[in-house]
Parts: structure tokens; C-alpha cells; sequence
């Protein structure tokens, strides 16, 4: 039991704050900037690389770039920020002491000693492997060993949030059921317990194998088992940043959700189904049948698709009804019109809405479609997917928190508040175009994870068309763009926690990042109260007729793969 | 307490708590089935038909 010594009161927002999650969500939220700051200078050097007329790194540098670049940044930066996550939905938006903060501690020197352990493994070029690290390709022990660590800290930084729902509602920090965010939270975080449970179960006997005690891996046994963690991994991230949608549009605009019921209905609906999504990377492996496959990627993922549709709806629809509120009801889309475009908060967030599911949600609907998947498996179109989901989708949003939560927890202001207006355009139009490009050249046949597109040494050579070129080359240049817009992002986190000048009530409140908070709403319980939102609507009426256009576009690019005539 | 009752405001309002409430408000709970289903329809189900095939001579 702790007592008010315990905690503060944030002059901002109102929350009660327990020092202990305070110090945590700060660690957790720094240690992942710097990773994203290792892993997206290695993710620069893999673009420029493939950009033909550039290719920047010899072949095993590319490869050591390229499994560096994967596991900084869609485990690394991503996990430790999720971590910040559950802590803040757990601790500070119920009110409550955190679990155990001495587990939680254990558990964050454990991730950041096995990030270390496998980045030195890998920047010592004898385990590139890529990211998903397929046997019988070997790594050096270490490798697998730094990534088990790390997991099983993330897995008490689980245990300590679950914890901490516990206490909530023993104390009863809070009435009746817990907000939404911290639902949204807790699914990332169950989620993630599976992820965990799985990449041990293939990790360990691998880490025994390339250390001799194994003797053999069957390499599909071995997928299979990998991608329950490898996809899943993925899932945590889609979970959190609808969390931290709901949170943003609670923030920024004081919005509800349209139903508080159907909100958590979706949820459920990616407690149970999302993780299945994980076979989508076994669709031409011919030991599995069809049966599985289609089960899985289509019938019971379409049930977490409808559930990612009905968060693309109800987000927006509850910012529109919020402003509607407020008076802004002119036309369909006042409310849209005047909503603060120059605030990162909100811009990173509208912008991680839209290009997720644009470009994420309906690739990946595409690829998930075990005829359709043929054309663009292993391919550039991958990249270009899971591009439009962890960086757009996800990185943006962490982003678009982070401007709010950072002044908000270090009581600085923002060092380059001018930058920070541009900084979601750059990156996230600068990424949504290198996932078009990528996946561009994917359909056109350009595979992932080679060092050479133009296989000048290969036995059986082979020529993709211009445009393939091009689209590399476009991608190298978004990619330059989103990197200066990542460069802004982490000089502005960076340079605020150091050198912010200290909030004062008086002269923080014309540079504050986001609108006045509102703290009652994020960690309250109830819904809108209306569906009269038809200019979201509308915008979901365009999203389904490209989805419906897309995926049919492909059927036809499928068709013209084998004549019939 | 229901959705509309938290959602107006209004105080808590003594009635059942819907049985699908207490399924979303139970975390131990959604966690055992968000294990249990992945586990089922896509680990143990996936191991199994490779662990059919059947051995070459």
C-alpha cells in the first residue's frame, strides 16, 4: 500500500500520478526513441540500398543493416513504447499504484540488456539472419538469446500491468468497468503475453540448436511457431495505437466513442481473432493445407478486419460528434475543416487513421486472401504492407502521443514547436509514399530482403521493367523524406526532455502542444449519445468503395498470370 | 452498470450487470480465451498437419 507521498498531481491534466509508473513510462518512452533512432538510421541505409541507382551498402552490410533495422524498430522501439503504454493506461489513467514497480524495473533492464546483447550479436556480422532469423540459416547464440531476454522482460512489464488492474480495483480507483483506453490497452497487452508464450516456444529450442544441444529444426515447424510470434508482435501495435487513437480523440476533442459497446465488442473481436493473422506468412507453404490457411487468413481474420473497420469508424465518428458539439456543424465536413491541422497531436493522428487503413488495412486484406497472395508473396509488397501498418499506422500514432505525453510528463515545453507542426507530414506522407512505391514494385515482382534487383551476378538472370526501377527509386526518396521527418520527431523529443524550458502554468499554456486536456473523458466510461455523423460516414463510404475496387483490381492482376486461352 | 446509464451521466442505476459486461470487465478472463483460441485454431492446429506428413523413405 502506498500513500499521497506517492504521487502527483499533473498540473496539466489533473491525473493522479504514481511516481513510480511516472519514472517507468519515462524510461520505457526514452529507451524506445533511441531505438527507433538506431533502427530507422539502419532502415535509411536498407532504402538506399535498393534505390538501383544509389545501392549504397555491399551485400553483407545490407543484410546487417536489414536485420538490424527489423528488429530495432517493429520489436524494439515498438515494445518498449507499448510498455509506457500499459503503464500509463494502467497506473495513471485509473488513478492507481502500479504492481510491483521493482518487477517492472527487472523487467525493463531485461529488454534493454537483450536489445543490446542481440543488436551486438548482429552488429558483429556473424548473425544476419534478417529478422525473422529462418533455420537452417544460424545466428550466433547470442542472437536468440539477447531477443529471449528481452521477451521475457516485456512479459513481466505484462504481468506488472495485469497486476495493476488488480489493485485498481481492490482500492477501487475507479466505478464500474475501465475506460476504454485502458480496454484497448489491455488487449495489446494479452496480445502480447502470446506473442511472448510462442517466441519461447520456437526461441529456446533454436538458441539450444545454434549452441549444438539440438540437433535439427524443422524449418516449417519452425515458421509456423515463429509467425505465432513474429505476425502477432505486429498485433500488440495495431491494438495499442487504437488505443492511443481513443485516447487522442478523448484528449484533444473531450470525444466519446459513438457505443462504448461496440468500441469493446471490436476489441474482443482482436482478442480472439487477430493472432490467427499470423498465417498469412505460410500461404504457399505446401505441408500446410488449405483448410488452415483459409481459416485462418480469411474467415476468422475477416471477424478482426470488421473490428479494425468499426475502430476506422467510430474514432473518427466520435471526433466528428465532439465537434459538432461545439458548434462546428456546417456541411459534412466543418468539423474536419477546423479541427487544429497544426497541432502534431492531431495531425499524427489523423494522418496514422487514414494511412492505416488506406494503406495497411487493405493490403493486407489482399495478401491475407490465399489466392491472391501468390502474386505478391515475398515480394516488395510485404515491406510495403507491414510499412502502411507499424510505421504509418502505428509509429505515427506513438508519435502523435508522444507530443502530448512528453511536455505533459516532463513538464517542458517543446523545443521546436515550428518543427513539430511539419513533422507528421513529413513522415508520415514521406512513409505512406515509400509503402505505395514498395508495394508498387512488389506487384510488379520485385522481391523483399535482395541486395540486388538487377541480379548482375545471378546464374539465371532475370530484368524487371523500368517502372520496377523507378518505384525503388521513388522509395529511396520517401524514405529520405520520412527520415528527415523521424530526424525532427527524435530532435524534438530529445531536446525537450533535455533542454525544454520549464513549464510555467503562465507561459506554458500558448505553446502547449494539444488542446486543453481532458482527463475525465480519457479515463471515463461512456458513449457519444449519437450516430448523426455523416461526414464520417461518408469518408467510410469512399474507404469501402477503394477496398471493394482494390481487392477486385487484383483478382485482375491474378487472371492475367496464367492465360486461359 | 449499463451503457447508457454511465453514458447520461445519471447515477448508477441497480440492476444486472449483463452478462457480456462481465465478460469484457473481467481481464483474467479475455485473457485465458486470447490465448486459448490462437493457441487452438492456429498453433496446435498447424503443428498437428505438419506433424502428419508423412516421412519420406
Amino acid at each position: 500500500m502506498s500513500n499521497n507521498a506517492d504521487f502527483r498531481i499533473c498540473p496539466d491534466t489533473g491525473f493522479k500520478i504514481h511516481l513510480p509508473a511516472d519514472k517507468l513510462i519515462k524510461w520505457n518512452a526514452v529507451t524506445a526513441v533511441v531505438f527507433l533512432l538506431v533502427g530507422g538510421i539502419f532502415g535509411l541505409g536498407v532504402a538506399l540500398t535498393r534505390w538501383p541507382a544509389v545501392h549504397l551498402l555491399p551485400a553483407d552490410w545490407f543484410y546487417l543493416a536489414l536485420t538490424a533495422h527489423g528488429f530495432d524498430v517493429l520489436l524494439v522501439w515498438m515494445i518498449f513504447f507499448e510498455m509506457a503504454i500499459l503503464y500509463f493506461a494502467g497506473a495513471v489513467l485509473l488513478g492507481s499504484r502500479l504492481a510491483a514497480p521493482k518487477v517492472a524495473w527487472v523487467g525493463y533492464w531485461m529488454m534493454l540488456g537483450g536489445a543490446l546483447i542481440t543488436n551486438i550479436a548482429v552488429l558483429r556480422g556473424d548473425s544476419s539472419v534478417m529478422f525473422t532469423s529462418y533455420v537452417p540459416m544460424q545466428a550466433a547464440p547470442d542472437f536468440y538469446l539477447g531477443i529471449i531476454i528481452f521477451a521475457v522482460g516485456a512479459l513481466l512489464g505484462c504481468f506488472v500491468f495485469f497486476g495493476t488492474l488488480v489493485i485498481a480495483k481492490q482500492e477501487k480507483t475507479y466505478e464500474g468497468s475501465v475506460p476504454l483506453v485502458t480496454f484497448g490497452a489491455i488487449t495489446a497487452a494479452i496480445i502480447a503475453v502470446f506473442t511472448i508464450a510462442t517466441g519461447a516456444i520456437i526461441l529456446i529450442p533454436t538458441l539450444l540448436w545454434s549452441v549444438g544441444y539440438v540437433g535439427h529444426i524443422d524449418s516449417v515447424m519452425y515458421k509456423v511457431v515463429w509467425w505465432a510470434m513474429g505476425h502477432s508482435s505486429q498485433q500488440i501495435n495495431v491494438a495499442a495505437h487504437i488505443a492511443v487513437w481513443y485516447a487522442l480523440a478523448a484528449i484533444l476533442f473531450g470525444a466519446k466513442p459513438l457505443s462504448e459497446k461496440v468500441s469493446r465488442m471490436a476489441f474482443l473481436l482482436y482478442i480472439l481473432f487477430l493472432q490467427l493473422a499470423s498465417a498469412h506468412h505460410l500461404l504457399v507453404e505446401p505441408g500446410l493445407s488449405s483448410e488452415f490457411k483459409i481459416f485462418n487468413t480469411s474467415y476468422a481474420i475477416y471477424l478482426a478486419v470488421l473490428a479494425s473497420m468499426i475502430h476506422g469508424l467510430t474514432v473518427p465518428g466520435s471526433v466528428e460528434a465532439a465537434q459538432r458539439k461545439k458548434g462546428f456543424t456546417n456541411g459534412l465536413f466543418e468539423w474536419l475543416r477546423k479541427a487544429p491541422w497544426g497541432n502534431p497531436s492531431f495531425s499524427g493522428f489523423a494522418l496514422s487513421l487514414v494511412m492505416f487503413g488506406f494503406l495497411g488495412g487493405i493490403s493486407g486484406v489482399m495478401m491475407g486472401t490465399e489466392q491472391l497472395n501468390i502474386i505478391t508473396h515475398n515480394t516488395m509488397y510485404v515491406p510495403g504492407h507491414f510499412h502502411g501498418t507499424v510505421v504509418v499506422g502505428s509509429t505515427l500514432a506513438f508519435m502523435a502521443l508522444a507530443y502530448w505525453l512528453v511536455p505533459v510528463l516532463w513538464q517542458r515545453e517543446l523545443v521546436f514547436p515550428g518543427l513539430a507542426k511539419w513533422q507528421p507530414y513529413l513522415f508520415g506522407i514521406g512513409m505512406g509514399l515509400a509503402s505505395v512505391f514498395m508495394m508498387g514494385a512488389g506487384t510488379l515482382g520485385v522481391p523483399r530482403r535482395h541486395w540486388d534487383m538487377s541480379f548482375a551476378d545471378a546464374t539465371m538472370p532475370y530484368d524487371f521493367p523500368g517502372a520496377a526501377h523507378l518505384m525503388m527509386g521513388l522509395n529511396g526518396i520517401a524514405a529520405l523524406i520520412g527520415g528527415i521527418g523521424g530526424t525532427i520527431f527524435i530532435l524534438n523529443m530529445v531536446g525537450t526532455i533535455l533542454w525544454g524550458k520549464p513549464k510555467s502554468k503562465a507561459a506554458a499554456e500558448p505553446e502547449k502542444p494539444a488542446a486543453p486536456a481532458q482527463p475525465t473523458v480519457v479515463s471515463g466510461y461512456g458513449s457519444a449519445g449519437t450516430m448523426a455523423v455523416p461526414g464520417t460516414f461518408t469518408l467510410a463510404m469512399v474507404f469501402l468503395v477503394a477496398f471493394v475496387l482494390y481487392y477486385f483490381v487484383n483478382w485482375k492482376y491474378l487472371a492475367g498470370v496464367w492465360g486461359l486461352s | 452498470m449499463s451503457d447508457e446509464a454511465q453514458g447520461d451521466g445519471a447515477n448508477p442505476v441497480d440492476e444486472p450487470i449483463p452478462f457480456m459486461q462481465q465478460v469484457l470487465d473481467n481481464p483474467f478472463l479475455l485473457l485465458f480465451i486470447g490465448i486459448t483460441v490462437p493457441t487452438v485454431f492456429y498453433l496446435i492446429w498447424g503443428v498437428m498437419e505438419i506433424v502428419s506428413i508423412p516421412i519420406a523413405d
